[in-house]
């Protein structure tokens, strides 16, 4: 998200889901959208029904490839370099957008200059992909009137992921397809409420509604608010609270419906790193790997037992509503924060209204001030809705992006290698994600029956040429290795792979992908490379 | 626009528009089976047969264009004795177990039967007999009550793009499967079950437990994936017995394979019921009391700090979790404990 706030002064999706159907032209990189939004997916069909062409860029034969017009198999990690290749061609066949470039961005001269080096024949033997196949992809992208960019994790769990997000970016910019419906720049959120959790400043360096730690006026303003005084210190990003831990500077962490000692990428460390303090609270619905490494672990409600809001992928803030009462005496996630909040502030003891928490955030944040429950009853609103009246906003930028001077910024986005490529020791490259049936760690869907009956074991996807060449036949148990640890699994025989890459759903924790995974950093926004890593395979 | 009028009521609708559609607009009810304003227009059940002055016969309003001018009749007592008619012999090959059927309450069919008071059946002959056991986890078939309506293969091919189900057969012996009759490899998501107007097509894990009465519904927003699909948690006292999704909502009723079926980690007998702490380093995690766990937080947190300083506590929020509850967890880093050491797995 920081390559986009940098871009356009804000860092979400800019487009909304109904109007997929409306583009013209569709660039899908990696997000495998119909097992990971599936819902998404399904308007991302309907265009192509109506005759959009969708362009899918992906290592993996995804189950989209069946829709697509183009589908660019690149190989793992070099997507910027595909993206600047097909903005090589859009300048050298003049198919951008002149106006909208001289109107509303800055930076344009710098970055058409470093785009020279990326001729499509440059990128070919780097991305695997025929030179042909990326004017072709440009020509399609940056031909359409409205055009979209749907991308998920694929693209920015990489050490330069901030820089494919910028490539993205500067793609958009480059042929005006942003303030438009249909178009823009759209990162598909992984969680029911990611959006939310960075909307409600639950980053280390931005207050609610994405306002900076660092800025002293900002910081007054919430000093007055919450009546303390509050630090201008930007805090340890996820990533980095690891190391913290083990060097001894983190003592106390408090967890609240998370999995990392599943989830983290190289958990053999992060789990070090929990061991390594002196107090861990958890608090969560199921014990996980990290209840199990915990002080004390506090039991909560589930979503189908409380009263708040999500706000999805689309910025769209949505009722959640109680159905039922929790089990023993779990209680709602508010109610335990609160209590702590005000014990530790020497505050009596109350029972919080979530209606009233919304209303003091939508009093601090200006993006949601036309936002109330009152007005959630009836319809769901996608911020920015400023006003009681306001009905929303389905895409943004329409007349200026929220940066000073209004415009949006080129990046200049160098090629950047992944840190860990295969070698002779470990000759594969091993590539994680999620799979349809399943949903990250497994806690709630691995105790659902019929999931559980349909995706039952972990696998990791082989290509028949790299089985030959190993003696390995279809569901082989096999020992994958790399640098931080070793599983156990079967295989899975496909070429959904292309050779020399295999792939690891990371939800099962008997043979758990991020153990493999590493950890090296993006130095801009910190994410850790969990798309590309190099593994051994042995039988 | 165009203007035409049903039973003597003018209305006026875009071009392209159906009669059925423009009858819509006017709030007039036609019986339909095979018909989903999400989906193409299939023209399969023929119920919805209007008279249109100038045409001999009834026509489908459902597949027939409005036209300027039209003037529609969508009742009269050859319409209905028509209509009947096509219920009737839809019923003739049905069975007759609407007491213990998952959909009593919830069938077009069943309700069409009540509409037009056919208790008694004037066709009789042979039943076909399709049932068949399909192992696949989610999806009950029992194609002994399909009217081959065609919603499942539609919402399949045109909304999901998967085609796991076709039709095979022809007359009497016509029917909806796999290829090769196999057991269901699909997806999962649903979208046949949602449609189905009769009790062709049911969840397994809603059999037994009860269809309506006592049951309560609550709109609220699914909690797995970022799409944001508004659901209705049906729920029985304390336990989820169903999903749904009503199709005015901004995923127009479609869900996936996890929000429709994978709701029962909520009633799961693993859910963390009470409290625990591990009283010593290395030892097990023992039941206790609300006021025992938040006191030692509060105690050690508080601790932690005076020792060693506000950054030396840090917080990973939720992005499974509410606004409300992620915005009171960063104010108390940062404002009770002074410290930005907050964040969440947005990177992963």
């Amino acid at each position: 998200m920081a390559g986009l706030a940098a871009k356009f002064g804000s860092g979400a999706m800019t487009n909304s889901v109904a109007e997929i159907e409306t583009a013209k032209a569709l660039l899908v990189i990696g997000s495998n959208t119909t097992e990971n939004h599936p819902i998404i997916a399904l308007r991302m069909k309907e265009a192509v029904r109506k005759g959009a062409k969708l362009i899918v860029a992906d290592p993996r034969k995804i189950p989209l490839t069946k829709f697509a017009t183009l589908w660019l198999r690149h190989k793992p990690g070099t997507d910027s370099v595909l993206l600047n290749a097909m903005m090589n061609v859009i300048l050298a066949e003049g198919l951008e957008d002149k106006n909208f470039i001289n109107e509303r961005t800055e930076g344009f001269a710098e970055f058409a200059d470093s785009l020279k080096e990326f001729t499509p024949e440059m990128a070919e033997p780097i991305t695997g992909v025929p030179a042909e196949d990326i004017r072709k992809a440009a020509r399609i992208y940056a031909e359409a009137e409205n055009a979209g960019i749907y991308y998920a994790m694929g693209i920015t769990q990489h050490v330069m992921g901030t820089n494919n997000v910028h490539a993205v970016g500067n793609l958009a910019m480059l042929t005006g397809n942003l303030g438009k419906p249909g178009a823009g720049v759209n990162p598909l959120r992984g969680q029911n409420n990611v959006q939310g959790a960075c909307d409600m400043g639950s980053l280390p360096n931005v207050y609610p509604g994405y306002q900076k730690v660092d800025s002293p006026e900002v910081q007054k303003k919430f000093e007055a608010a919450w009546g303390k005084p509050l630090s201008s210190k930007i805090g340890l990003p996820a990533s980095l609270m690891t190391e913290a831990m083990i060097e001894g500077k983190l003592k106390g962490m408090y967890i609240f419906g998370e999995n990392p000692a599943l989830s983290d990428p190289n958990t053999h460390h992060a789990v070090k790193g929990f061991e390594s303090l002196e107090f861990l609270v958890v608090q969560d619905i199921f014990n996980t790997e990290t209840t199990d490494l915990a002080d004390v672990v506090l039991p909560s409600a589930s979503f189908a037992e409380k009263t708040g809001t999500f706000t999805c992928s689309e910025r769209r803030i949505q009722k959640v509503r109680p159905a039922i009462a929790s089990p023993g005496e779990a209680r709602e996630d508010l109610a335990v924060i609160s209590e702590i909040y005000q014990r530790l502030n020497g505050e009596a003891v109350t029972v919080p209204d979530p209606e009233a928490v919304f209303a003091e955030v939508a009093s601090l944040w200006p993006g949601i001030s036309g936002v109330s429950y009152e007005r959630l009853e009836e319809e769901s609103l996608q911020w920015p809705c400023p006003s009681a009246d306001h009905p929303g906003t389905p895409y943004l930028f329409k007349e200026m992006f929220p940066r000073e001077g209004g415009k949006a910024q080129f990046t200049v986005v160098p090629r950047v290698i992944s840190s860990e490529l295969p070698d002779t020791e470990y000759p594969y490259l091993l590539t994680t994600g999620r799979e349809l049936f399943h949903y990250h760690t497994g806690t709630m869907t691995r105790r659902s029956t019929g999931l559980d009956a349909v995706a039952p074991t972990a696998f990791i996807e082989i290509n028949p040429a790299d089985a030959l060449k190993l003696g390995i036949a279809d569901g082989d148990q096999v020992n994958v290795s790399s640098r931080r640890g070793t599983i156990k699994l079967p295989t899975r025989v496909s070429e959904i792979v292309p050779p020399e890459v295999v792939f690891i759903p990371f939800h099962y924790k008997e043979a758990s992908a991020n153990k493999l995974t590493s950890d090296a950093l993006d130095p801009i926004c910190k994410i850790m490379e969990a798309k590309v890593c190099a593994v051994r395979i042995e039988k | 626009m165009i203007t035409l009028t049903i039973d003597n009521k003018t209305v006026e609708v875009v071009k392209g528009s159906t009669v059925l559609e423009a009858a819509k607009k006017l709030k007039i009810d036609i019986p339909t089976l095979c018909y989903d304003s999400r989906m193409k227009p299939h023209g399969a059940c023929r119920l919805c047969i209007v008279e249109i002055e100038g045409m001999r016969r009834p026509v489908t309003s459902c597949t027939t264009p409005a036209e300027q001018g039209m003037a529609v009749t969508t009742t009269s007592a050859h319409l209905e004795r028509l209509r009947k008619t096509t219920v009737e012999l839809l019923l003739s090959d049905h069975p007759n177990d609407c007491m213990v059927c998952i959909r009593a309450g919830s069938c077009t069919l069943q309700e069409l039967a009540y509409k037009y008071g056919i208790r008694e059946n004037r066709f009789g002959g042979a039943m076909r007999d399709h049932n068949r056991v399909d192992e696949n986890p989610f999806i009950m078939r029992e194609q002994n009550k399909c009217v081959l309506c065609g919603l499942c293969v539609r919402v399949c091919e045109e909304v999901q793009g998967v085609s796991a189900i076709g039709y095979a057969g022809r007359g009497f012996e016509a029917k909806i499967c796999s290829p090769f009759e196999h057991d269901l490899n699909c997806e999962f998501c649903g979208q046949c079950v949602s449609v189905c107007p009769t009790g062709a097509l049911s969840a397994k894990m809603w059999a037994g437990h009860p269809r309506h009465e006592g049951v309560e519904l609550t709109e609220t927003t699914c909690t797995y994936c970022g799409c944001g699909c508004n659901i209705t948690l049906h729920s029985l006292g304390n336990e989820i017995t169903r999903v749904s999704s009503r199709t005015d909502n901004h995923n127009r009723g479609w869900l996936c394979v996890k929000g429709r079926f994978g709701y029962e980690f909520i009633n799961s007998e693993d859910r963390l019921t009470t409290p625990l702490i591990r009283r010593e380093k290395g030892g097990a995690l023992e039941p206790a009391s609300w006021e025992e766990a938040i006191s030692l937080v509060v105690d050690k947190f508080s601790a932690i700090k005076e020792k060693h300083g506000a950054d030396a506590l840090g917080g990973l929020a939720s992005a499974r979790c509410t606004n409300e509850e992620n915005y009171m967890f960063q104010k108390l880093f940062r404002s009770a404990i002074g410290t930005n050491n907050v964040d969440h797995c947005a990177r992963y």
